[in-house]
């Protein structure tokens, strides 16, 4: 639709490329993280340069959703409902393992794995929601009308999402803040240094990159099954 | 907005003539806060344990009630092709949103004042500020009627759509539970409206917004 199957295969390639320099960058090119009184910490951090680009890629898959939802009320073309449909598959995995690094850092930092804290628990409704939406879109059988149904649940889901962060906020914030000035005391939080930000921006790169590629395939794989579908019907 | 009301009038009277939703649906939240009541039932003496749980306790079964009355409320429409004629209406599509909106939530306003008196009663308690529990319930039901009314309208012609609503509309009422519960917990311990304002705000913001939304997508649920 997009792509022809070259330039797919292409960025598949230098996705491949970059997630391994990415992930290299993580463990080998990452100077050791010291705390304040300059005791070496343990590597548990080293999960964030995951987890950051994990999450920021599953809010751009949900926008990428709604947008084509939006796309998808105004024109009802099959392409926009494929591309919701790719994007909401891939973020639900992604939003999956948000809560997954999240959890893993979180017992080997505060504990335990999971507590009721803002961004976690909107990290959950958000996966929720999108299970939710695939849910929705395979309870309808008609092809035309399951497009418009999981557009307008597209649609209605992503403006849930701020509000939920904002209704969870009212109750105590623990999760660390890598940007702006509030961090929480000295124990740590800020993200300061170019060989911390350029691995930081690497993996970002390499997640959203990988993100697009999936979506491409995703999205021509749902090509393929209406050809199928096309030649049945036609030897009939 | 009086197309609306014609509307929502008309829902009331077939709803009154028979009640039977109404009915089901009171039935249906006494019967949450008693299973409640029952389970909690050794930490019901302790005033500060009880005043931790019954919030939640009230809008579980306020959210559970509302659901069962949501999945019937497009449900009904379809049998005898109510809903062609609905759609048939001079009306803005919005309009109908408007009405069934306003509809669902009397009916919902009538379970609610039927329930909370339950919840007194097997909770061993007591409402220090009528007025402010009357304005938290109203407003948050008001958010979940929102979102459920679009719902309801959404999944009717899913093929599980009895099962499909709840599944839909949790996770999106989050944003409703969360403040109208903690709302709920603070109005009944100290009884001041100044303590809940950011949760009353929110749960305004929520109103506006979805019922915002809802009103302008809400064509493209019964269009076929």
């Amino acid at each position: 639709m997009f792509l022809d199957s070259k330039k797919e295969k292409m960025i598949a390639a230098v996705t491949g490329v970059v997630m391994l320099l990415a992930i290299w960058m993580v463990f080998f090119y990452l100077p050791e993280m010291r705390s304040g009184s300059g005791e070496i910490l343990d590597s548990s951090f080293r999960i964030f340069y995951f987890h950051l680009p994990i999450a920021f890629t599953s809010y751009l898959a949900f926008f990428v959703v709604f947008i084509a939802s939006i796309c998808q009320l105004r024109r009802s073309s099959r392409k926009w409902d494929v591309v919701a449909l790719s994007a909401a598959e891939v973020g639900v995995v992604f939003a999956f393992l948000v809560l997954v690094t999240g959890s893993i850092w979180a017992k080997a930092t505060w504990g335990w794995y999971w507590i009721w804290e803002p961004r976690l628990t909107t990290s959950l409704v958000l996966l929720l929601v999108y299970l939710a939406y695939l849910m929705l879109r395979q309870a309808v059988e008609e092809p035309e009308s399951r497009a418009r149904i999981a557009a307008v649940f597209g649609i209605i889901g992503f403006v849930s999402v701020p509000l939920s962060f904002l209704s969870v906020r009212l109750w105590r914030s623990a999760h660390p803040l890598m940007f702006g000035g509030s961090t929480y005391g000295s124990s740590g939080g800020g993200l300061e240094g170019t060989s911390l930000q350029l691995t930081l921006l690497v993996n970002l790169i390499a997640f959203v990159l990988l993100f697009v590629t999936m979506v491409f395939y995703r999205i021509r794989n749902e090509e393929m099954k209406e050809e199928i579908d096309h030649m049945h019907i036609s030897r009939y | 907005m009086l197309r609306s009301l014609h509307i929502a009038a008309k829902d009331l009277r077939t709803e009154f003539r028979t009640k039977q939703m109404l009915n089901s649906m009171v039935i249906f939240s006494v019967q949450v806060i008693v299973i409640f009541s029952i389970s909690f039932g050794d930490l019901l003496g302790q005033k500060d344990i009880v005043d931790r749980l019954a919030p939640g306790v009230l809008w579980i079964a306020f959210i559970f009630a509302g659901t069962l009355g949501l999945s019937r409320s497009f449900a009904s429409e379809i049998e005898n092709g109510c809903l062609e004629g609905l759609k048939l209406c001079p009306v803005d599509r919005g309009a109908i949103y408007t009405g069934k909106t306003i509809s669902n939530s009397l009916i919902m306003f009538a379970v609610e004042i039927l329930t909370v008196p339950v919840l007194i009663v097997l909770f061993n308690y007591n409402i220090q500020n009528v007025a402010g529990l009357a304005l938290i319930i109203i407003l948050g039901t008001l958010g979940f009627i929102t979102v459920g009314t679009l719902l309801s309208a959404l999944t009717v012609n899913t093929r599980t759509r009895e099962i499909m609503l709840p599944i839909l509309l949790l996770p999106l009422v989050i944003p409703v539970i969360i403040p109208a519960i903690m709302a709920t917990g603070k109005i009944m311990v100290e009884g001041d409206i100044s303590d809940i304002s950011s949760e009353l705000r929110l749960l305004i913001v929520y109103d506006l917004i979805f019922f915002a939304v809802g009103h302008l997508i809400f064509e493209y649920t019964i269009q076929d």
